[in-house]
């Protein structure tokens, strides 16, 4: 349920983000016409849809391959597209599975200064709370520095922890709690 | 327009109402003690225009004494006769039953009060041990039960009753009506009766903390998005932030004197232990670590704080004088040892302590250094000590939901405290003795 709506809180965006950035080079003459002011020869409406590149129009985005065009967040391919790290018990050392996903959102962080991003930190039930409270902020500190390190502005980060009041999977088992010890991005 | 539209809202309204007004909670005893004392609490004569009394005070006697472990609690089915006075006590009778204490009273309508009377008598001496009057409004009958029930048992025990007292605790349920989890602060008496919200929000609240005085409760609450700590009157309500630092503002604990807050701050890079002046806002710092340290615990003569530290690698318990300077280490057995409170004398900490998996409540001999393991579930988590040292109150998790329970210091007693409706309860935090009588 809660995965569901997030899943469809990313999708929703990147589908019509998907519409609009789809430039003249396409055939789909409905966008074409719904983006009248990117289609500046004015002939688009109605036309095969073959842009004229003599005429000197500028072809956005979409590589040969049929890459995702617009904000590399909203490309559901992209590491980006993952928000979640996870953590061993009682630790907050980074697992190399995570690292990958953190340098990524730490390359378009300092591509993209002026974004701002939440680090969640998360514990699992086990343990007491305010110890938790302290664990779930180290966690996001530990990819705080990653994430510094590959030359992410501190400015540009929050840290927020929870510690173990906010689970992401109810269920007193560890399938339930390796779900729960996490680092959440938010942008 | 359409009756069942309307009944329908009336319905959920009064859904809402039964869900918000009430989290009353049931308390179970899932292991007694074998040679309790038998006692004898019989019905309280009644004089008044209604036909029974608004409250059961030998009922309500019986339920704190049997709750206490120590006590056996003569079922009325057996009692041969309802003396309400000393006069009417055959003696023999309740020696054959095996009493060997007796409590008689009664109650009498007087205008908007009602005038209790009661006595305490050993049955093998024949003799009265003690006995009181009180004159009460009705909404003052439970409590004033209770107040027997601490005079019964330290007339026999020789240790003060901590039946009048009130706990703290932390509820967490999924509202139907609307689908969203709502996080509530609420005190009740110590019998599970008499919930009172203290404070309800969608963001979490954790760790709440009593003011020696029984008046304020400080707790953490998520409502601006991060921990902040509050302190607030349980009284008229009113609420103030005490600390909204950056990073984590956590794990506030009173000091004896009602003067002072410990609590952990990450404002200054990682957590740490402060005291701040409640008063002033003035902070010290007391611990400089790299690694967490949290959930601060004052002795009770205001000397030191014990608090968790995973500088040695693991959480471990330990203790710092409250003025600052080193810390020492008081645990060194199993691999995680964390909040710790002390007992009323000083003597002995509770903490939870994590062994193959499981989390338990403990407690540790400060003078030999003795660990006693209490609970044996695997989630057992805040313990907090009754007033008088005799019980120590816990979260546990039963049948997949968090519930309280509550152990004597001994280990041998126990009890489960659940929520009377849906929902988990956790957190709690035994309050201190009334003095206020509110």
């Amino acid at each position: 349920m809660n995965a569901f709506t997030r899943t469809l809180a990313v999708l929703l965006p990147v589908a019509m983000l998907w519409g609009c950035s789809t430039t003249p080079s396409t055939t789909d003459t409905d966008m074409a016409a719904g983006d009248a002011a990117m289609t500046t020869t004015g002939d688009g409406m109605g036309d095969s849809g073959m842009t004229d590149m003599g005429s000197g129009v500028e072809v956005g985005g979409i590589q040969g391959n049929g890459g995702f065009v617009g904000d590399p967040l909203q490309d559901p391919d992209s590491m980006l597209a993952k928000r979640v790290v996870y953590f061993d018990f009682d630790k907050s050392e980074i697992k190399s599975e995570a690292r990958e996903i953190i340098e990524a959102h730490a390359q378009y962080l300092s591509a993209n200064p002026s974004v701002r991003i939440v680090l969640e930190g998360h514990c699992d039930e086990r343990g007491t709370r305010e110890y938790n409270l302290s664990l779930g902020e180290r966690r996001g500190k530990a990819v705080q520095q990653v994430m510094s390190l590959l030359g992410v502005s501190n400015s540009q980060i929050e840290l927020v922890s929870y510690g173990e009041e906010r689970p992401a999977a109810l269920g007193h088992d560890e399938a339930a709690w390796a779900m729960n010890r996490r680092v959440e991005f938010l942008y | 327009m359409n009756v069942f539209a309307q009944l329908f809202r009336v319905l959920c309204l009064c859904l809402l109402l039964s869900s918000t007004a009430r989290a009353g909670l049931t308390i179970d005893i899932t292991q007694g003690v074998d040679g309790a004392l038998p006692i004898a609490v019989v019905p309280f004569g009644w004089q008044g225009p209604a036909m029974s009394p608004p409250e059961d005070i030998a009922e309500i006697i019986s339920g704190d004494l049997r709750r206490s472990g120590l006590f056996a609690p003569l079922s009325r089915g057996d009692m041969l006769s309802r003396p309400q006075d000393g006069t009417q006590i055959n003696y023999r009778d309740w020696r054959l039953l095996g009493t060997s204490s007796l409590v008689i009273g009664r109650m009498t309508a007087v205008g908007d009060l009602y005038k209790i009377q009661f006595q305490l008598f050993d049955v093998n001496r024949e003799t009265q041990l003690v006995g009181y009057s009180f004159s009460v409004p009705e909404k003052e009958l439970r409590r004033i039960a209770h107040q027997i029930s601490d005079i019964v048992y330290e007339t026999l025990t020789g240790d003060k009753g901590a039946f009048n007292t009130r706990m703290a605790y932390i509820t967490s349920k999924v509202w139907r009506t609307n689908n969203v989890r709502y996080y509530a602060l609420y005190v009740a008496d110590v019998d599970g009766h008499n919930p009172q919200l203290v404070i309800r929000s969608r963001q979490p609240i954790m760790s709440p903390s009593w003011s020696p005085d029984g008046r304020k409760l400080a707790y953490v609450s998520f409502e601006n998005r991060r921990s902040m700590i509050f302190v607030q009157d349980v009284f008229t309500a009113e609420r103030r932030k005490l600390a909204g630092f950056k990073g984590i503002n956590g794990a506030p604990s009173w000091s004896p004197d009602g003067t002072r807050l410990a609590m952990s701050l990450s404002k200054d890079g990682n957590s740490e232990l402060y005291v701040m002046h409640v008063a002033s806002g003035k902070l010290q710092r007391l611990t400089h670590h790299r690694a967490i340290d949290t959930e601060p615990s004052w002795s009770p003569d205001g000397q030191n704080i014990a608090f968790t530290s995973d500088r040695g690698g693991k959480p471990q318990i330990y203790q710092v004088s409250s003025h600052g300077g080193k810390p020492k280490r008081l645990t060194f057995e199993g691999r995680y040892n964390a909040k710790p409170t002390y007992s009323p004398d000083g003597k002995r900490i509770a903490m939870v302590s994590g062994q193959n998996g499981s989390f338990r409540i403990a407690v540790l001999e400060l003078d030999s250094g003795f660990v006693q393991i209490l609970t044996k579930s695997r989630l057992d988590e805040s313990p907090s000590f009754a007033p008088n040292g005799s019980m120590i109150i816990y979260a546990t998790e039963y049948l997949n939901r968090g519930v309280l329970a509550a152990v004597s210091v001994d280990g041998r007693v126990q009890q489960r405290i659940a929520l009377d409706e849906d929902g988990d309860a956790r957190e709690p935090a035994w309050g201190p003795f009334l003095t206020i009588n509110k």
